[in-house]
């Protein structure tokens, strides 16, 4: 799919400049497009750095599962075919409080292994179950608390108030969850 | 607002410190192995972040995003959606890295505190790589029929867009 768009994105580009007589812009671009990538990697390397130290205190200390504690009683109103001891719902809260944390590469183990307990009790193998479609709308949806490579962004391009997007976010990946999480119900109301 | 935003950050550091001294582990240690595990990652995604940026800004210098959405454009200035916005808003449900460059772009030629610098901000942050989700989830456990999960997803994305460009024209 990647593959695809990174195809698409240069031929379109370099064709379309070929026509349009944009040879010049085209051609510079290409010759200094590295530096400017490399310059995107060193403006958000020490902000990553730096909170991925915070994080693994966090996680080292079981501020991240006492999160997911925290977490845990809403989810079994969510997943109501999920039987309330089944590990799927602990490694689900494990999976939102890390994206949260925006620990997105923590998460992603949590997740995989929510995906293998949530097939373990679907009937049917190669279609997913409800439960797997509310996890997974809950978590492309997931609330970020810190989103670090954008503030490491903004800070690099020299913002005056680099964080005053924090509030913002907060409240439009809110929506953007509970209204994913709403379809979602209706949907699965409709099917029974 | 803009006070609460500043706050959130020295609050979460706090809380982790306390928290971590409280359990009486090695917080230094700990955040000398997260700091090492952050520079790992950063070293990873270094390829993409170059082929991304690569490919987007050909994309974007050939100017073929504003041709082909032209016919659109009083649609979207009826609405107060800047043009710009759309290759970003299109690519982030595929690929994280398309839209940071995306981002990067526009913090470039605009300022991350235009407009349009803010609503790049808030629309990275409040959504996520859906399509690239449900693929790689789905494909680990060998589920063929995906249903009406891309749809959901796709709508609690379009959700998130619609409130990230009302928020950032009503707060700032």
């Amino acid at each position: 799919m990647v593959n695809i768009i990174w195809i698409f994105l240069i031929l379109v580009g370099i064709f379309f400049s070929l026509i349009t007589g944009n040879i010049d812009t085209i051609n510079n671009s290409i010759l200094t497009n590295g530096k400017e990538g490399l310059d995107l990697i060193i403006s958000i390397l020490p902000i990553i750095v730096l909170w991925s130290g915070i994080m693994k205190i966090a996680e080292d200390s079981g501020l991240l599962k006492r999160f997911a504690q925290l977490v845990q009683p809403l989810l079994s109103r969510l997943f109501p075919d999920v039987p309330k001891e089944n590990p799927a719902l602990g490694y689900i809260a494990s999976n939102i409080a890390a994206n949260m944390m925006g620990l997105g590469s923590a998460a992603t183990p949590f997740g995989l292994k929510a995906m293998k307990e949530l097939q373990k009790i679907n009937p049917d193998k190669e279609t997913a179950s409800t439960p797997m479609i509310t996890f997974l709308v809950l978590n492309t949806a997931g609330v970020t608390i810190v989103p670090t490579t954008v503030l490491a962004l903004r800070i690099a391009h020299h913002s005056a108030n680099p964080s005053e997007i924090i509030i913002p976010g907060i409240i439009a990946t809110f929506c953007s969850s509970l209204g994913g999480l709403l379809l979602d119900y209706f949907i699965r109301r409709r099917k029974k | 607002m803009n006070l609460l935003s500043k706050i959130v950050i020295p609050l979460f550091v706090v809380l982790v410190i306390m928290y971590g001294f409280r359990k009486k582990i090695n917080v230094y240690e700990s955040f000398l192995a997260g700091a090492k595990e952050g520079l790992y990652i950063t070293f990873n995604i270094f390829p993409a972040v170059i082929a991304m940026v690569f490919a987007i800004n050909i994309f974007l210098d050939s100017n073929f995003i504003y041709f082909f959405l032209n016919s659109f454009r009083n649609f979207f200035n009826f609405l107060n959606i800047p043009l710009e916005i759309m290759p970003m808003a299109l690519l982030r449900p595929v690929s994280g890295t398309a839209s940071l460059a995306i981002m990067n772009d526009i913090f470039i030629k605009h300022g991350p505190d235009s407009y349009l610098g803010r609503l790049a901000s808030i629309l990275q942050g409040c959504t996520d790589t859906t399509i690239y989700v449900l693929a790689l989830y789905f494909s680990s456990i060998g589920i063929k029929k995906i249903r009406y999960s891309l749809g959901v997803g796709l709508f609690a994305d379009f959700v998130g867009i619609t409130v990230a460009f009302l928020l950032t024209m009503f707060l700032f």
